[in-house]
């Protein structure tokens, strides 16, 4: 059985109090450095809702604007407005920071998200008029809310995470236990933000694809947050905690973690669920991150650039049985990176990319487009991380150079060719290689491409478990349709000719009878 | 005189550059004593 | 540079004397590299972490460059490196690290 591309859902929110509250650069600097200059320039850097929807790299992710426009933009694009500005597009939304508090609120379910009155009051009907939301989830926040003097006095004397909307305190969460540090206020406040985005994914997934919410059989939450209390740290789910709140009824989950690495392996083993039979619709979500707003936000502020780390970022992808149409997951050519691979950048590149190739006699270059890291150049250049994705596509031609598939003199025209510019925001496993799925699908499905490779990185050094790096890569193709060939007679048409023969049968018996 | 041989070396690697890994083969092979590895990751 | 590790750095150089350690950096381009290269000679720049205003002056070299280069086995640096520099813009992380070793650097033989 095949696994296919059914459809995909990416969402942005502009969170730009969150950049200053809840962003680990932001919170370590005022700890070690209060008075610093940094927090003080910070907060005139900070992005409108209108200059987030007016910027390039975030109409790409939301749908409005294809990579290959992007590519012709010069850099630097925070300079530059997009001609589009739309909040809506073809892959799913932005949404301002008051509605989202509200989802929020909607996405507790242990009653610790609390806002003032008049703020809920006032963006309760932006949130109803949201074309993903319905009454199940609006019902979900209280009419009843509290006075402003509540919650700064929680947010004062019981440790509650604030939360803000232009610079004003409009809520907050509580924390979940007065011990337990993993149900701490801030831990609750990131798992809420985390859940709440994914759910925006897996409505604007659903909706995309065109299923009912009934079909799903199963979520695979690939974020970096943890969820569990103090007896179970990491015990999860997310994935069914944001299903609950999306509808999907009959849907049971679970959580991949892998940092970035997670969304290709969550991928691969959602492909391979719905390959094997186990079950027939498959959706693999994951929220944003507000531990990475304004991550590099002190080099931003240091070269006089808005601080583009101000969306919380979300995608999801629904994976189905054949339909004989939809580009297909092709579980056969599958890249990893082995506990034995090393970290050589050269043989992880291989362990990913030629090594599946290999196997089915392919060369570097019949891949027609690559998506590893997307992370967005304009972000990443200024803080000295280069351009994540440009250096991928460098790696990769110069591997085929070596291998005799490219001409040293085409290495510069390579990552044009088989590459993308990167566009997604840097929420570690949002730009791992999932934000093309959508793009992949349509242009593959329009005959533009024929083979496109997600490759997934994980920095899983960084857990301070292993100093081992991670990575996964698996390729979607066209739709072959061969099982649908293969098929060529149905079950139906079968039963109907054994019939047919025994009646045939029968009639003989009877005639030589007579 | 060489400059890592018999030396204390300290890695900082970068995941979008040489990870600390690759860079702690290299300094081995030179004669040194590598006493810290880390790759740091900016995105 | 990560405060945990720049914390490592400072225990390291009391813990072995700061004439006998030398810091190899991988970053991906220049500017990273000289930010990482201060804050082990001059101290940290962004003033955040364990390093900010401490002046160890530890010698340092960023991998690919030719100085250390020239002492690596050359089919270790082949296998785990030599393709990175296809990738990443050797000089300009080689005119980084020189202008910090010369002002920064107390220990270069």
């Amino acid at each position: 059985m095949k696994s296919v591309i059914k459809g995909a859902g990416y969402i942005l929110v502009h969170t730009p109090d969150m950049v200053l509250h809840n962003g680990t650069t932001q919170t370590t600097e005022r700890i070690v450095n209060p008075e610093s200059e940094y927090l003080k320039e910070l907060p005139s850097h900070i992005r409108s809702f209108d200059q987030a929807l007016s910027y390039w790299p975030n109409q790409v992710y939301i749908g409005n604007k294809h990579p290959d426009e992007l590519a012709e933009v010069a850099q630097p694009w925070c300079d530059k407005a997009c001609d589009v500005s739309d909040r809506f597009g073809p892959f799913g939304q932005m949404m301002p920071q008051e509605e989202f508090l509200l989802l929020m609120q909607a996405c507790d379910v242990f009653g610790l998200v609390k806002l003032e009155q008049g703020f809920a009051d006032a963006h309760r009907a932006a949130l109803a008029a949201n074309p993903i939301m319905d009454e199940t989830i609006l019902a979900r926040i209280p009419e009843a809310q509290t006075a402003g003097e509540e919650i700064a006095r929680l947010v004062n004397e019981e440790h509650s995470e604030g939360l803000y909307h232009n610079g004003a305190l409009v809520g907050c969460v509580n924390r979940a236990h007065d011990i337990d540090v993993n149900l701490s206020a801030h831990v609750m406040h990131e798992n809420l933000v985390s859940k709440a985005s994914s759910v925006m994914a897996l409505l604007s997934a659903v909706k995309n694809a065109g299923i009912a919410k009934e079909d799903v059989e199963y979520v695979v939450d690939c974020a970096e947050e943890a969820c569990g209390d103090m007896n179970q740290r990491g015990g999860g789910n997310f994935a069914k905690s944001a299903a609950e709140i999306a509808g999907l009824a009959n849907a049971t989950g679970s959580d991949a973690r892998g940092f970035c690495a997670a969304p290709a392996h969550a991928m691969i083993e959602a492909a391979a669920l719905v390959a094997s039979g186990a079950y027939k619709t498959v959706v693999v979500t994951a929220g944003g991150c507000t531990a990475k707003l304004g991550m590099n936000g002190k080099d931003h502020v240091k070269k006089g650039l808005p601080i583009m780390e101000d969306m919380v970022g979300g995608f999801a992808v629904v994976l189905t049985q054949d339909d004989g149409v939809s580009p297909e997951v092709n579980l056969d050519m599958l890249g990893r990176h082995t506990v034995g691979t090393g970290s050589a950048p050269q043989a992880v590149i291989s362990s990913l990319v030629t090594n599946p190739l290999d196997k089915h006699g392919l060369k570097i270059t019949d891949i027609d487009k690559y998506s590893p890291e997307m992370q967005n150049p304009d972000i990443t250049k200024p803080a000295g991380a280069g351009d994540v994705p440009l250096s991928n596509y460098k790696m990769i031609a110069a591997l085929a150079v070596k291998r005799g598939e490219l001409q040293k003199t085409d290495l510069a025209t390579f990552p044009v060719k088989h590459g993308l510019t990167g566009w997604a925001p840097t929420q570690g496993h949002i730009p791992s290689g999932v934000p093309y799925i959508g793009f992949a699908r349509n242009d593959i499905m329009a005959g533009k491409l024929n083979r496109v490779m997600i490759i997934g990185k994980g920095s899983l050094f960084l857990g301070r478990m292993t100093n081992l790096f991670d990575g996964v890569s698996f390729v979607i193709q066209a739709n072959t349709g061969a099982e649908k060939a293969e098929a060529g007679v149905s079950e139906d048409e079968v039963k109907g000719m054994i019939a047919k023969a025994m009646k045939d049968f029968a009639a003989t018996l009877l005639a030589q009878a007579e | 005189m060489s400059i890592l041989a018999g030396k204390k070396v300290i890695i900082i690697g970068d995941r979008d550059g040489i990870p600390g890994m690759a860079i702690e083969a290299c300094a081995q092979s030179a004669g040194a004593e590598v006493v810290f590895s880390s790759t740091e990751c900016f995105v | 540079m990560d405060l945990e590790n720049q914390k490592r750095v400072k225990e390291f150089a009391e813990q072995y004397g700061p004439e006998n350690i030398v810091v190899l950096l991988g970053a991906a381009e220049g500017e990273a590299s000289g930010l990482a290269a201060e804050t082990v000679t001059a101290g940290d720049p962004t003033y955040a972490g364990p390093l900010t205003g401490v002046s160890l002056g530890l010698t340092v070299y960023h991998v690919c460059e030719p100085e250390v280069k020239a002492e690596f086995d050359d089919a270790v640096y082949d296998e785990q490196v030599s393709m990175m520099e296809m990738v990443l813009d050797v000089d300009d992380i080689i005119n980084e690290m020189s202008a910090i070793r010369d002002e920064h650097c107390k220990y270069l033989g």
